[in-house]
């Protein structure tokens, strides 16, 4: 059973979002996606300042058994990258709410958080699969 | 419904990801491969690969049989528990399945077969088999477990009868021996010093519990091949299968071409190959991001200019490295490096000898 957070918003293709206090959008992936997956090797990151555009590929995290696109779950500006996936990608594993998050967004359309799911929205994706 | 080993249940215990091998129901993982690699490279790790088929050959005629079914030669072997490695090959000389055979006595040789490749091998086996005095008994009640890494040797005495472990002192590399009602043998699929020991079903639970309070940690199927990939070893079925020949799956080795009198099962296919060249079987390193991974193209120029294609057979992050390597055949003019095509851009690989770690060190 994966652990869901209900406080978190989630992309159909497994990113979660968090609200900081900025403003901006923390994200990351889903524990049910790092376990697919299994043990991460490589993460790549998009660069601060990069703009990202909802449901577009921005990110990849690879791991022992396949290289997977990462998708931005919503549109805006990266203000900040987690560079310690670069010598600890197994934090996705370990953390995948917490030290793993991928990068941070500030948003350019608020509307784009309310086109996500909830935790039970999401579980309810996780249940077709 | 897949088979279960009789260790199911343990491995169920040990919180394992079971996934569906060859029809088998076996162990992923525990947790996390890549611990588990470690534990192999670093201390001791344990696989139950009792899926695997044990196979008895016995009668006046074991030798000259296996003389004729192998392209190796096991007349090379002359002390009692001595093991080898073989192919055993079709009349086009494409690989049927790679074995090992051990040398028990002249009337009784004990093969151990890949599991996913179980049926083919016995019927083909059987019908070698006509016109010799041999029995041909799989035997299934046998299960087994590998004890693997710099620690497996140690651990493994702990748990071992004083009996046991008078019989297997001092043993060498790639023998086995029967030791009360363990067949315990120092071969391996990790690059590491340890066991595979062959236990009756009956008594495979309590083996493998008494290892874990050994603290031998459980491995699964993706440490399991990470680390024969460290160690340059093949997989049937990836590195090489029934198309293949054994000059272009790194076997050269293990094919015993003399005496030349010795008519084993392809060897005039062989012949004809060894004599016209084929591909080889190279390492690939990459030391930058990504994983090199099975199916992709690897391209490099030769020296008159000319463009070749080769293709990865197996390929993975190396845990103990820390970054790429794979197996891959290619046409045999290739040089020191080649590049790699992945997601749509190709990078640049070294080309090294198809062995990367060994006991725990770069190899290359």
């Amino acid at each position: 059973m994966s652990n869901i957070p209900t406080e978190l918003k989630y992309a159909s293709s497994h990113e979660w979002i968090r609200k900081e206090a900025d403003g901006s959008y923390t994200v990351g992936i889903s524990d049910h996606a790092q376990e697919l997956l299994g043990d991460m090797v490589f993460v790549e990151l998009p660069e601060v300042g990069d703009t990202v555009t909802a449901g577009e590929d921005c990110a990849v995290a690879e791991s022992v058994k396949a290289a997977s696109d990462i998708y931005a779950p919503i549109s805006g500006e990266v203000i900040a990258v987690n560079v310690a996936l670069e010598d600890s990608p197994e934090l996705v594993n370990s953390d995948a709410y917490g030290e793993g998050w991928f990068f941070r967004v500030m948003p350019s359309d608020e509307s784009d958080i309310d086109a996500l799911l909830d935790a039970e929205g999401y579980q309810a994706v996780i249940d077709e699969e | 419904m897949a088979n279960k080993t009789i260790l199911f249940n343990k491995h169920i215990e040990s919180n394992a990801k079971m996934v569906d091998f060859h029809g088998w129901d076996m162990p992923l993982n525990y947790g996390s491969q890549i611990e588990e690699h470690h534990a192999v490279r670093q201390d001791a790790g344990m696989f139950d690969v009792s899926h695997m088929t044990v196979v008895d050959v016995m009668g006046n005629d074991a030798g000259a049989f296996l003389r004729k079914l192998l392209a190796n030669d096991v007349a090379k072997l002359k002390v009692p528990g001595k093991a080898l490695y073989a192919g055993m090959l079709d009349e086009n000389a494409g690989i049927i399945d790679d074995l090992i055979t051990y040398y028990l006595t002249d009337t009784h040789y004990r093969v151990v077969v890949n599991s996913g490749t179980r049926e083919k091998d016995l019927a083909w086996i059987a019908k070698q088999a006509q016109g010799f005095d041999v029995t041909v008994t799989e035997r299934p009640e046998l299960s087994m477990i590998a004890v693997q890494g710099p620690n497996a040797k140690a651990k493994a005495a702990a748990v071992f009868s004083t009996e046991q472990n008078a019989a297997i002192e001092g043993m060498k590399p790639f023998f086995g021996k029967q030791a009360g009602s363990l067949f315990i043998a120092t071969t391996g699929y990790t690059g590491e010093a340890g066991y595979e020991i062959i236990v009756p079903e009956d008594e495979a639970e309590a083996l493998w519990q008494a290892l874990l309070e050994q603290g031998v940690k459980p491995c699964g199927l993706g440490a399991r091949d990470t680390l024969r990939l460290e160690a340059g070893m093949n997989l049937y079925g990836l590195d090489m299968d029934e198309t293949i020949n054994p000059l272009a799956a790194n076997m050269g080795w293990t094919i015993a071409w003399e005496p030349i009198e010795r008519d084993f099962i392809g060897r005039s296919a062989l012949e004809a190959l060894r004599a016209a060249g084929t591909d080889k079987l190279v390492g690939l390193v990459m030391e930058e991001k990504g994983v090199l991974r099975h199916d992709m193209p690897v391209f490099f120029t030769d020296t008159a200019g000319i463009e070749h294609q080769g293709v990865i057979t197996s390929g993975t992050f190396s845990p103990t490295l820390g970054y790429s390597i794979a197996l891959a055949r290619v046409p045999n003019a290739i040089g020191d490096t080649a590049e790699v095509e992945m997601r749509k851009k190709r990078v640049a690989v070294k080309v090294v000898a198809p062995s990367f770690v060994r006991n725990g060190k770069p190899a290359f």
